[in-house]
């Protein structure tokens, strides 16, 4: 019988998108660094700003090599498009106002990364953008928190720092229930790992700084569209007026009805990173380019450390409450064998038993893990979140989040994993003399 | 724009611009599975360059209600009472696949209402396979898997798409998941059954284009060729390096050739 033709994953990840560059044979896509695109002619100038003919005009709308970027991750996750940007910040807060004006609402997972958390609960009010935050866990919860103003359900696919694994089947459930789409932020697990599209998730975002490039040189994002989500039907009908009513900024153009799949990008490039510009510069892109090349074999190896080192964690006499949801008592661990079968990353929390001073000592004696704020990295980290990633927070809302004052948050290299176990040992055992 | 034809209310895309009786009109009709929206790269240009782009949903398709017509013959009767409905006297009828079949059926019959005919990706006979035709009886995902294997060239599978960001072959995967149970198979029967296509061909006095392309798997281009032989005034525009997704492929390609073609009759404004 015939198949239908599937391109692998490892393969998507070193080819989607690119091809030898037409002009000079290069193999390696070409780091376009052009601000602007010469028109042939008039007549095509006038169709590229209309939309008329594709291609690029200006590098702050669209670039060659953002776009195989963008491509690349479209094809990974199982999209129809993405748009680079200039982080993940810049990613999540393109998503929230192509979709959502001033009084509209959204439900939140309340363990989210904090600069997410900072973006809704501080700085999007000022908008008129209010935002409720659920336990992520409670379906109850997500269900009670709608309003008929709500427009986006919005979680991380592992909660950040307690590896909260979101229910992404039954989330997204509940909010085409209501006529709404389902953000996720995918930064931990990357499609490696878990698509969410596949799950039911419409629309993913990445922090690109994190494993997709895994060098940790570049700050950038990406914002993925399923093309799943039906913008106009059902009870979404009358729900995203910046989708399916014309807009006056360009022409009274029906964004919807442009493109009954990537109405969506289309809105969010042609409005979004044109009026707020916080557009991927080209060299960012061919660094991302780089990392995803080597995804697959990155993130088998980043999940087989921190399997390694989980284990280890989890028999030391001063450690207690590793959160790694492959482990049997995680309260996720039957979801997680369900949606993360190739494993829940490599950032992942544990509590140090002990007084305050003892876990500064531990942070201090670590030599190969480096005391900073990422994730992601190939090299392997170490924070404490309560004195810094989440500083802003509340002593309530820390304790909300799943964060103690003892927790600490390792992001797992690719080093030896015997090396990183002594690094770890050595300073569990300074800490236990401190 | 939106009307009723035969008792179901009808979606048809216009570049954002009203419908003026004064212009020529253009009228876009999409293949199996497909819906509107696979022209309005080239239907934009042409509603915002001195025609009215009228791009169809056909009936169970895209924005529009009923159900998916059974022949090509019955197509061609429906573009008819559309534009009848609409008060479109006379249009160049632009048709892709499945679509161009019907406007070249739609074409021979009524040709006091056909200014020009564009044929992108036909085939005579347009055979489909039992294997897809199975897969669209039975409202399985793998149909729509194999039409978008079949409907890119090797270089597209891989990307490369000239609207900046889009992934082309998952753009069309999910546009042929949309489609309502039922109306793929409907579509698909309609292809493997119409045997016209010559004989109407042959009545053909309107001026008509053929746009293929080289790496056509779909409708390949060799079962196009006594098709085109039997229009009396036929031009051919053959794409290289583009599978039977022409205007996802090279939307300029397919522009700058229909911009040759139709302005050959209707002067640019």
């Amino acid at each position: 019988m015939t198949k239908p033709k599937t391109t692998h994953f490892d393969t998507l990840s070193l080819h989607a998108g690119a091809k030898p560059d037409p002009a000079t044979g290069a193999r390696a896509t070409p780091i376009y660094q052009s601000a602007s695109f010469v028109f042939p002619d008039s007549d095509h100038a006038a169709a590229l700003f209309n939309m008329e003919r594709a291609g690029h005009v200006y590098s702050r709308i669209s670039n060659p090599t953002c776009a195989v970027l963008e491509e690349r991750i479209a094809a990974l996750e199982g999209g129809v498009g993405a748009i680079a940007t200039a982080s993940g910040q810049a990613a999540l807060h393109l998503a929230i106002v192509s979709l959502l004006g001033a009084g509209n609402h959204i439900v939140a997972s309340r363990a989210l990364y904090g600069g997410s958390h900072n973006l809704l609960d501080y700085t999007l009010p000022r908008f008129g953008v209010a935002t409720t935050f659920v336990d992520p866990r409670d379906i109850d919860a997500w269900r009670s928190a709608i309003r008929p103003e709500t427009r986006l359900l919005f979680g991380e696919t592992l909660g950040n720092p307690g590896l909260e694994v979101l229910d992404i089947p039954r989330v997204a459930e509940l909010a085409h229930e209501h006529g709404l789409p389902l953000l996720v932020d995918a930064t931990f697990t990357t499609p490696y790992l878990l698509q969410p599209f596949a799950h039911g998730a419409d629309l993913v975002f990445h922090s690109a700084t994190k494993f997709l490039s895994g060098h940790g040189v570049v700050i950038g994002g990406l914002l993925v569209d399923s093309g799943q989500f039906d913008w106009d039907g059902g009870k979404a009908r009358g729900k995203f007026p910046t989708l399916t009513e014309p807009y006056a900024g360009f022409h009274d153009m029906v964004f919807a009805e442009e493109s009954t799949t990537a109405g969506f990008l289309l809105r969010a490039r042609r409005e979004g990173v044109r009026d707020f510009g916080a557009c991927m510069a080209p060299f960012t892109a061919f660094q991302i380019l780089q990392g995803i090349e080597t995804l697959p074999l990155r993130m088998a190896r980043h999940v087989d450390n921190a399997r390694r080192i989980v284990a280890f964690l989890a028999a030391h006499p001063m450690v207690d409450a590793v959160g790694y949801p492959e482990l049997p008592g995680h309260p996720d661990h039957a979801l997680a064998a369900s949606l993360l079968p190739k494993g829940c990353g490599a950032v992942f929390s544990f509590n140090l038993k002990g007084t305050r001073a003892q876990g500064r000592k531990f942070v201090e004696a670590l030599k190969l893990f480096s005391h900073l704020a990422n994730v992601g990295d190939a090299k392997s980290l170490v924070i404490h979140p309560a004195s810094t990633t989440h500083f802003r927070m509340s002593p309530a809302d820390l304790a909300n989040a799943g964060i103690t004052e003892g927790m600490i948050r390792l992001s797992i290299g690719l080093e030896n994993h015997d090396d990183l176990i002594e690094d770890l040992s050595r300073a569990l055992h300074a800490a236990g003399k401190a | 724009m939106r009307a009723v034809v035969a008792g179901s209310e009808v979606y048809a895309y216009t570049g954002s611009r009203p419908v003026d009786a004064a212009l020529p009109t253009v009228l876009f009709i999409h293949g199996a599975g497909n819906d509107h929206s696979v022209w309005t790269l080239q239907a934009r240009y042409f509603a915002h360059h001195g025609f009215n782009a009228v791009a169809v949903d056909l009936p169970g398709h895209g924005k529009s209600g009923g159900a998916a017509l059974a022949s090509v013959e019955a197509i061609a009767g429906w573009i008819r009472d559309f534009v009848d409905v609409v008060s479109i006297d006379k249009a160049a009828l632009v048709g892709h696949s499945l679509g161009s079949l019907a406007a070249l059926e739609c074409a021979a019959r009524h040709p006091e209402r056909v200014s020009q005919l564009a044929l992108l990706g036909p085939a005579a006979p347009m055979t489909v396979s039992e294997t897809l035709l199975d897969a669209a009886q039975r409202n399985d995902h793998v149909a729509c898997e194999l039409i978008t294997g079949w409907s890119y060239s090797p270089g597209k599978q891989i990307g490369g798409s000239q609207v900046p960001g889009l992934w082309l072959t998952g753009n069309a995967l999910r546009l042929l998941e949309r489609t309502k149970p039922g109306v793929l198979h409907a579509d698909l029967v309609a292809c493997n059954q119409y045997s016209a296509a010559e004989a109407s061909a042959a009545k053909i006095r309107c001026p008509a284009l053929a746009i293929v392309g080289a790496r056509d798997l779909m409708a390949p281009s060799k079962n196009a060729q006594r098709l085109i032989a039997a229009l009396p005034d036929a031009k051919v525009v053959t794409i290289p390096d583009c599978g039977h997704a022409l205007m996802a492929e090279q939307p300029d390609a397919v522009l700058d050739a229909l911009r040759a073609f139709l302005y050959s009759v209707s002067p640019a404004t």
